[in-house]
């Protein structure tokens, strides 16, 4: 049993649960996700580590709720119980000190994107931070960000605040020396981030988040083809290389459960939200 | 009457029709008046080969004979003195090749030796009924013993651990312990129920499990080997290997791992009560012909799978499951298709598996595991249509474990090195079970974990008389 010791509410269906597991939080590093299995009839899911606290024990994750398992989560309240938590499970990012950095956050992934570099920085890279969501009341971390940036962008989707777009990157990219690209976001950004940087020659590093069951290398559902080889994300990654990944694969695999992820959905909104 | 000889009492066992809707036990259980009958026939042998042929050599004949006089607690008592968990042993064991195979009265008509599996599980299970449990006094010492991992391996090292008076404590990545006998072998042949009695069994005689620890990942091997007195590597070989072939990709294509893990361990079959979903076709083709291919059959059956083909490279008579399987996985329906081994799993333009290309096989001359070499025969190649697959083909020891333990030394397989006595090559540090073999069996596991807890408790008196 994990406890709840703080919750957030940070955007519309966007949450921060500071969760205590002592067990966890020693390993804890960035980059890394745990395996949260509510209760007994619950699925087991990742979530990225955003942050790690020894001396309360504690580790926070920040979620989007997109369908039952989320949801779910996301109806608990500080003092609640989480029946299940295993990890840190998957390697740490690479933190070295690589010279100038480009951390780019999408979405609800800005948060673990931030845990990120500011290891980054402790190491001693210079950060250029970039943050962008759908619209600008997505935009979560925003002060957390712009706080360990030495360079700090903002873009949408829509244009509701900062950039357009990611066309802006270009003169980033064209006009600093940038040694290494650090991106955690849905696919279509990463993918989109990974293409762009290609053409620069920039190592970029993404997370990938294919459907995972245990999480420890045990099912080889969360089979991904990075370099045309077949790797486990839960075992060889989550953090791959963005160029030599197989997007289109990525994205097939992740629709496997769409209609049993409706039925689940449907079910949960009908019976309020807990397993029965 | 007292029969001896005679024929074997048949198991009841649930009707096909009902039992593959349901994921309860297949076999019913022998009555009290089936298992004394079944007992009686016992011409209790004087040199016991059934007991030479039990891998962990339990006193057949004097559990049998006490069954055949109704005192099932002593045959409980004497099960489990060699043998920590009866009640599974008794379910999953190969008897056919073990005690089974060498009992006089089976010789010549195959099927009739004594049912000592049944009869195993109907005294384990009567003993669970009645709140009879072993009883012995510990000692307590001091050191501290950790094991990775809580399979059957696991289980036997700890219980006995326990008997010499050690600390015990069981790391588990999952959240359920029991290793393969929890998240592979599904209930309607070994009920979970009796896996949870044997666990809890365990922390009642003072055993810690430590579930959610995925050692390596939040807790390091290194940490422990500091921590403890001497550690003892039940990890299991649970990793899923594939075929290599075009088309593993595709959606609807599943290691046995998955298929297993999301259906027992996840209980996908009572999905959407439980939220794990799982994709199970109407025709489908497993790969294999081992225990796990039988339980990944019979599992899409009940999953709802119309059409089952099993496609195994050999014959029916060279395949490694176990006799009950093979014929209970007929009796349901089951196709195994023999002599033919895939080439290449076909998709559709929505990237799911529509098909599976097959080549026809044929046998020539024993290979090293003494079994004919299966030969493609060329140009035989041909198309069938399915719409899931579930290769079943073996697992390896998981690497997780073995790449942040580096100082470990492994074999080419992959499995961990140790010297007889199950010591690896880290003092103090034993290993048994699927981690040091490989692919095996529940009992062999269970053997490894007896003997390990004998080198650990020989190492840390060693230790402390030095
Ligand atoms: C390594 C990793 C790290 C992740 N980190 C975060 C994070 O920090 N914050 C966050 O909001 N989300 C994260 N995710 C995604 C998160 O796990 C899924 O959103 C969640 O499992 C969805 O479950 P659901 O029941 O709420 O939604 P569902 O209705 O089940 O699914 C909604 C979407 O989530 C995807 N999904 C479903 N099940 C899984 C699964 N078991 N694993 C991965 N994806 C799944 C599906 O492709 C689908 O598109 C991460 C995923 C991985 C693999
Ligand atoms: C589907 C299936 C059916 C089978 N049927 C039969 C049968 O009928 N008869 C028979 O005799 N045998 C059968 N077997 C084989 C038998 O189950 C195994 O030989 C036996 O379980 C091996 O026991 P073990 O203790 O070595 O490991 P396992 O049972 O594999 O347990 C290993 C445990 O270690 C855990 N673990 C792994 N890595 C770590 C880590 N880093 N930290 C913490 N924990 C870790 C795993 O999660 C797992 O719980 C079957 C196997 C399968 C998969
Ligand atoms: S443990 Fe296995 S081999 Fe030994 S007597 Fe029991 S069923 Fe037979
Ligand atoms: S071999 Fe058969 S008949 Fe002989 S003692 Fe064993 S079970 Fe009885
Ligand atoms: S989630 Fe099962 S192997 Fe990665």
């Amino acid at each position: 049993m994990n406890k709840i010791v703080a919750k957030q509410e940070l955007a519309t269906k966007i949450k921060l649960v500071e969760i205590y597991a002592p067990e966890s939080v020693e390993e804890a590093k960035p980059g890394q996700f745990v395996i949260l299995h509510i209760d007994e009839k619950g699925e087991r899911f990742p979530l990225t580590i955003v942050d790690a606290n020894i001396s309360k024990g504690t580790i926070s994750l920040v979620f989007n709720e997109v369908g039952k398992s989320t949801k779910q989560l996301g109806i608990l309240e500080e003092g609640d119980d989480i029946l299940n938590l295993a990890g840190p499970l998957g390697n740490p990012s690479e933190i070295e000190n690589f010279g100038r950095v480009l951390c780019i956050g999408g979405g609800v992934m800005i948060a673990p994107l931030w845990f990120v570099a500011s290891a980054l920085r402790k190491a001693g890279n210079e950060i250029i931070g970039v943050i962008g969501a759908r619209n600008k009341d997505l935009l979560i971390f925003e002060d957390e960000m712009k706080a360990i940036s030495d360079e700090f962008y903002i873009t949408t989707d829509d244009g509701s605040k900062g950039y357009t777009g990611l066309d802006f990157l270009n003169k980033i990219l064209s006009q600093k020396n940038i040694n290494r690209v650090v991106t955690m976001g849905s696919v279509v950004t990463m993918k989109a981030v990974s293409e762009m940087t290609k053409s620069y020659g920039i190592k970029t590093m993404v997370t990938l988040t294919p459907i995972m069951v245990d999480g420890t290398g045990m099912c080889g559902c969360c089979r991904v083809s990075v370099g045309g080889e077949i790797k486990y994300a839960c075992i060889d990654g989550p953090e791959f290389d963005g160029h030599a990944v197989d997007w289109n694969l990525l994205v097939s695999r992740k629709r496997i459960y769409l209609p049993e992820e409706r039925i689940s959905s449907l079910l949960n909104e009908r019976l309020g939200g807990i397993n029965p | 009457m007292i029969q001896i000889g005679g024929t074997r009492i048949p198991m009841q066992e649930q009707k096909v029709q009902e039992r593959i809707k349901n994921f309860y036990s297949v076999p019913l259980g022998y009555t009290e008046k089936e298992v004394v009958a079944e007992a009686q026939r016992c011409i209790l042998c004087k040199d016991a080969p059934c007991e030479k042929f039990c891998p962990v050599n339990m006193k057949i004949r004097d559990m049998i004979r006490k069954v055949a006089e109704r005192d099932f607690k002593q045959a409980f008592l004497i099960a489990k003195e060699d043998n920590a968990i009866p009640a599974i042993a008794g379910r999953v064991c190969p008897q056919e090749n073990q005690c089974e195979g060498v009992c006089p009265l089976g010789i010549g008509f195959t099927g009739n030796g004594i049912n000592i599996g049944k009869l195993e599980a109907f005294i384990a299970d009567w003993a669970m009924e009645n709140g009879i449990k072993e009883k012995f006094y510990v000692k307590e010492r001091a050191e501290k013993v950790a094991l990775i991992g809580s399979g059957p391996a696991s289980i036997s090292c700890a219980v006995d651990l326990r008997k010499f008076g050690y600390k015990v404590t069981i790391y588990e990545a999952l959240h359920k312990a029991g290793g393969v006998l929890q998240y592979g072998i599904p209930a309607f042949r070994l009920p979970k129920d009796i896996v949870e009695y044997e666990l809890s069994y365990l922390t009642e005689i003072g055993v810690e499990i430590k579930l959610n620890n995925v050692v390596g990942q939040n807790i390091k091997f290194q940490k422990l080997n500091q921590e403890y007195d001497a550690i003892f590597i039940g990890t299991g070989a649970g990793a899923p290997l594939f075929m290599g072939i075009e088309g593993e990709k595709l959606k609807g294509l599943y290691s046995a791992n998955e298929f297993l893990i999301r259906t027992n361990l996840m209980k996908a079959y009572k999905f959407p009560e439980y939220d794990t979903p799982i994709v199970c076709g109407n025709k489908v083709g497993v790969i294999g012909a081992g225990n796990v291919t039988m339980d990944s059959a019979r599992c899409a059956k009940r999953l709802g799978a119309k059409n089952v083909q099993i496609l195994y490279r050999r014959t029916k008579k060279e395949a490694p499951a176990r006799d009950e399987e093979i014929q209970h996985a007929l009796e349901e329906g089951i196709i195994l298709k023999e002599l033919v081994n895939p080439t290449r799993i076909l998709g559709n333009d929505m990237g799911w598996v529509n098909g599976i290309e097959l080549i026809k096989m044929k046998l020539g001359k024993p290979d090293k595991s003494g079994r004919p070499r299966p030969i493609p025969i060329q140009g035989s190649e041909f198309i069938m249509e399915v719409d899931t697959v579930v290769e079943a083909i073996g697992t390896k020891p998981n690497r997780l474990f073995l790449t942040k333990t580096p100082e470990l030394e492994t074999t080419d397989w992959g499995t961990i090195k140790v010297d007889k006595n199950l010591m690896t090559n880290i003092k103090g540090v034993t290993a048994g079970g699927d981690a040091m073999r490989g692919n095996a069996t529940v009992i062999l596991a269970l053997g490894d974990g007896r003997k390990a807890a004998k080198t650990v408790h020989k190492y840390i008196l060693m230790k402390n008389s030095t």
